[in-house]
C-alpha cells in the first residue's frame, strides 16, 4: 500500500499532464479550423463587399421555424457559412432592415409603403422575395359545436359586433378574442384581410376587448383551456388540440378548410405570401442562398405546414 | 483608526482625501445618472405632446398601428392591477410580518425568514408562467369569467410577488419597537394581541406604511409577468366587472411594442411619454415612502 501511494500519485500527474496536452493540441486545431472559414472569404470579398460569412436573419414569428430549417439545411451544404436566424415579429425584421442591422428580414405582410422610404432613406432600398404562402386558421376550442363561419361573421365577432356563440349557431357563451400583439404581420393581416375584408377605406378594428397575446403558443394555450376563445394563427402553428373552423367568402359560397390543397388551388379564402427582404440587390451568397431557398428548400415549406410555392 | 492616525498622519490624510473623492463621485454620478435618464426619457417623450393632439393622447382607444394613442386605459390598467395586488397583499403580508417577529417561537421564525427571503428571488417570469398555466384555468374554472387571463389573476400574482418585499420590510419596522413598549404593555396587564394590536403595530406603522409603497412601488413595475398573465385587451376597466376582465398595463405595452417601433416614430414617442408617465408616478409613490422613512428616523431619534 505505502508502495503504491506515490507511484499512483505519479501516474495521476502523468495523465493529467497528458490531458492538458490533448487539451491544448486540441485547441490550436480548433482555433485553426476556425479561422479557416475567415480564409476563402477574402478572396471574394474584392468582388462583392461582402466581408462576414454570417447571414443576419430577423422577423416574423411566423416565418421563424421555417427559416431554422432553411438555415440549417443550407449550413450542411455550406459549412463555411453561419445563418442566425432571430424571431420578434414582422414589424422587428423590418425596422432592423430599415437600420440596417439585419441581411434578410422575413416578414408575413409587405412592407409598408412609407417602411420602404424610411428604408430607402437610409440607403437600404428594399428587394422583395415570396418565399412560401401561408393559410390563416381560425381555431376555436375542440368542445366549441361552431365548425363554419362565413368571412363577415369572422369580421363582426372581432370588431365585437356579435359577443355570444350562440348568435353563430354555438351555446349560450361570451366570446373571447384572441389576437397575436400588433407588431405581428399575421395581426396585420387580419385586420387588413379578414376584419375589413380587404376594403381599404374601411375602418374597423379590433374590438377594444381583443387579448393581444405575446406568442402564438399564448394563442394555442388559451384556446386548449378555454371554451369560449376564438383565436387566429398561421396553419403551420395549429396543433390538433385546437379545432379548425371552416371558412367561406360570403353566405353563397362554400365552407372550406384551411389545408395545403385548399390554398393552393385558391379556395380557402384567407391566405398570404410569406416574404423575405434582403437590402438592395443581393449579391454573393445571400444571393445563392435566396436562389436555394426558391428552388431546394421549398421541399421545407411543406414539412413545416406552410404551402410551398407553385 | 485612532492610533494610525497619529502615527503617520501625512498618508491618512492623503487616503482619506481619495477615499472621500471617491466617494462623492460615485455618490454624485448616481444622482447624475438618474438625472440624465429622466432628462433621455423627456428627450424621447416629449416630442409626443407636439405629435398626437393631447384629445388623442388622452383618449380611451389603444391602437398604435392606427394612430390611436389613448393612454387612459393603460394607466387605469397598471393602477388597478397595482391597488388591487395591494389590497391582497397588505393584510396577507403585515399578518406574516406580525407571526414572525412577535408570535412565532424562535426555531419557526429561523425557517421562515429564509423561506421568504427565497420567495423574494423567484423570477417574475416564472410566476408568469406558473400564472399562465395554473391560476388563469382556475379563475376560468372557478369563477366562471370568460377567460382566465384577467386583471384579477395579475393582482393575485403580483401580490405573491411583492409579498416577500413588504414583509422583510415591515418585519424590520417591527423589530425597531422598543421593547420597553411591549414591557409597559404587558405590565399594565394587556394580553400579548392587545400590545400586538394596540401597541407595536402602530409604533411601526410608518415602517409598514414605507414597506407597502415599496411593495407597490415593485408592482407597478412589473412587466414580464402582467404581460403573461393580464390578456393584454387595451379596454377601459370602468364598469364593476372590469376586475375580472383582461386589462393592459402600461409596462406590457412598452415591453410588448418597444422592439416593432422605428426609432423616432410618433409611436416610438409615444411609448416614451408613456414611460415618463411611468416614472412619475413610481416617483410619487417612492417619495411618498421616503417622506415617511424620515418621519420615522424623527421619531427613532425621541428614544
Amino acid at each position: 500500500m505505502a508502495l503504491h501511494r506515490p507511484i499512483s500519485g505519479i501516474k495521476s500527474k502523468n495523465i493529467l499532464l497528458r490531458i492538458l496536452f490533448i487539451l491544448s493540441i486540441l485547441s490550436i486545431l480548433a482555433l485553426s479550423t476556425a479561422c479557416q472559414p475567415g480564409e476563402p472569404d477574402i478572396l471574394p470579398e474584392g468582388g462583392n463587399g461582402q466581408q462576414t460569412t454570417t447571414i443576419e436573419n430577423k422577423g416574423s414569428d411566423t416565418l421563424v421555424n421555417l427559416a431554422l430549417a432553411w438555415a440549417e439545411d443550407y449550413a450542411e451544404l455550406n459549412p463555411n457559412l453561419s445563418i442566425s436566424v432571430t424571431g420578434g415579429g414582422s414589424g422587428t425584421g423590418i425596422a432592423a432592415m430599415i437600420n440596417g442591422t439585419v441581411d434578410i428580414a422575413n416578414a408575413s405582410r409587405a412592407m409598408k409603403p412609407e417602411e420602404v422610404a424610411a428604408a430607402e432613406a437610409n440607403g437600404f432600398p428594399p428587394m422583395e422575395f415570396v418565399v412560401a404562402r401561408d393559410a390563416i386558421a381560425v381555431v376555436v376550442h375542440p368542445s366549441n359545436p361552431v365548425d363554419e363561419l362565413t368571412m363577415k361573421q369572422v369580421s363582426d365577432i372581432y370588431t365585437g359586433k356579435i359577443t355570444n356563440w350562440s348568435e353563430v349557431g354555438g351555446e349560450d357563451r361570451p366570446i373571447v378574442l384572441l389576437s397575436r400583439e400588433s407588431n405581428s404581420g399575421t395581426h396585420v393581416y387580419f385586420l387588413e384581410n379578414v376584419i375589413r375584408l380587404g376594403d381599404k377605406n374601411s375602418d374597423l378594428l379590433f374590438s377594444p376587448d381583443t387579448l393581444l397575446m405575446p406568442s402564438s403558443e399564448g394563442i394555442s394555450s388559451e384556446v386548449r383551456l378555454n371554451p369560449n376563445a376564438i383565436g387566429y394563427d398561421g396553419l403551420g402553428y395549429v396543433t390538433h388540440d385546437q379545432k379548425m373552423v371552416a371558412i367561406a367568402q360570403d353566405a353563397n359560397g362554400s365552407y372550406v378548410l384551411p389545408s395545403v390543397e385548399s390554398v393552393n388551388d385558391g379556395s380557402y379564402p384567407i391566405s398570404r405570401p410569406l416574404f423575405m427582404y434582403t437590402a438592395g440587390e443581393p449579391t454573393g451568397q445571400i444571393k445563392e442562398y435566396l436562389d436555394w431557398i426558391l428552388n431546394e428548400g421549398q421541399v421545407l415549406v411543406l414539412e413545416l405546414g406552410f404551402v410551398p410555392l407553385q | 483608526m485612532a492610533e494610525s492616525s497619529v502615527t503617520n498622519k501625512p498618508r491618512r490624510r492623503w487616503t482619506e482625501f481619495a477615499t472621500e473623492a471617491l466617494i462623492k463621485v460615485l455618490g454624485f454620478s448616481s444622482i447624475g445618472i438618474v438625472i440624465l435618464i429622466f432628462l433621455f426619457l423627456l428627450r424621447e417623450g416629449l416630442p409626443v405632446l407636439f405629435e398626437v393632439p393631447l384629445g388623442n393622447f388622452l383618449g380611451t382607444r389603444w391602437y398604435p398601428i392606427e394612430d390611436l394613442y389613448g393612454i387612459l386605459p393603460l394607466i387605469l390598467g397598471s393602477i388597478l392591477v397595482t391597488l388591487v395586488a395591494i389590497i391582497i397583499a397588505l393584510p396577507l403580508s403585515v399578518a406574516t410580518a406580525v407571526f414572525v417577529r412577535e408570535v412565532a417561537p424562535n426555531w419557526v421564525r429561523e425557517i421562515l425568514k429564509p423561506m421568504i427571503e427565497v420567495m423574494a428571488g423567484i423570477p417574475s417570469v416564472v410566476l408568469g408562467f406558473f400564472g399562465m398555466t395554473l391560476i388563469a384555468p382556475l379563475i376560468l374554472q372557478v369563477l366562471g369569467t370568460p377567460t382566465g387571463l384577467t386583471a384579477f389573476t395579475g393582482a393575485l400574482i403580483l401580490a405573491y410577488m411583492a409579498l416577500p418585499t413588504i414583509v422583510s420590510v415591515a418585519e424590520d419596522a417591527l423589530d425597531s419597537v422598543p421593547k420597553s413598549y411591549r414591557d409597559a404593555s404587558l405590565a399594565m396587564g394587556a394580553t400579548q394581541w392587545q400590545t400586538i394590536w394596540r401597541v407595536v403595530v402602530p409604533a411601526a406603522r410608518s415602517g409598514i406604511v414605507t414597506a407597502v409603497m415599496l411593495g407597490m412601488g415593485r408592482a407597478i413595475g412589473e412587466t414580464m409577468l402582467v404581460m403573461m398573465v393580464t390578456g393584454n385587451a387595451a379596454r377601459l376597466p370602468t364598469t364593476l366587472d372590469s376586475l375580472f376582465r383582461p386589462v393592459r398595463t402600461t409596462t406590457a405595452t412598452i415591453a410588448a411594442e418597444m422592439g416593432e417601433v422605428a426609432q423616432g416614430s410618433t409611436h416610438y414617442h409615444v411609448l416614451f411619454g408613456l414611460g415618463i408617465v411611468l416614472f412619475l408616478l413610481t416617483f410619487i409613490i417612492n417619495l411618498t415612502a421616503a417622506s415617511t422613512i424620515f418621519k420615522k428616523r424623527r421619531r427613532g431619534g425621541l428614544r
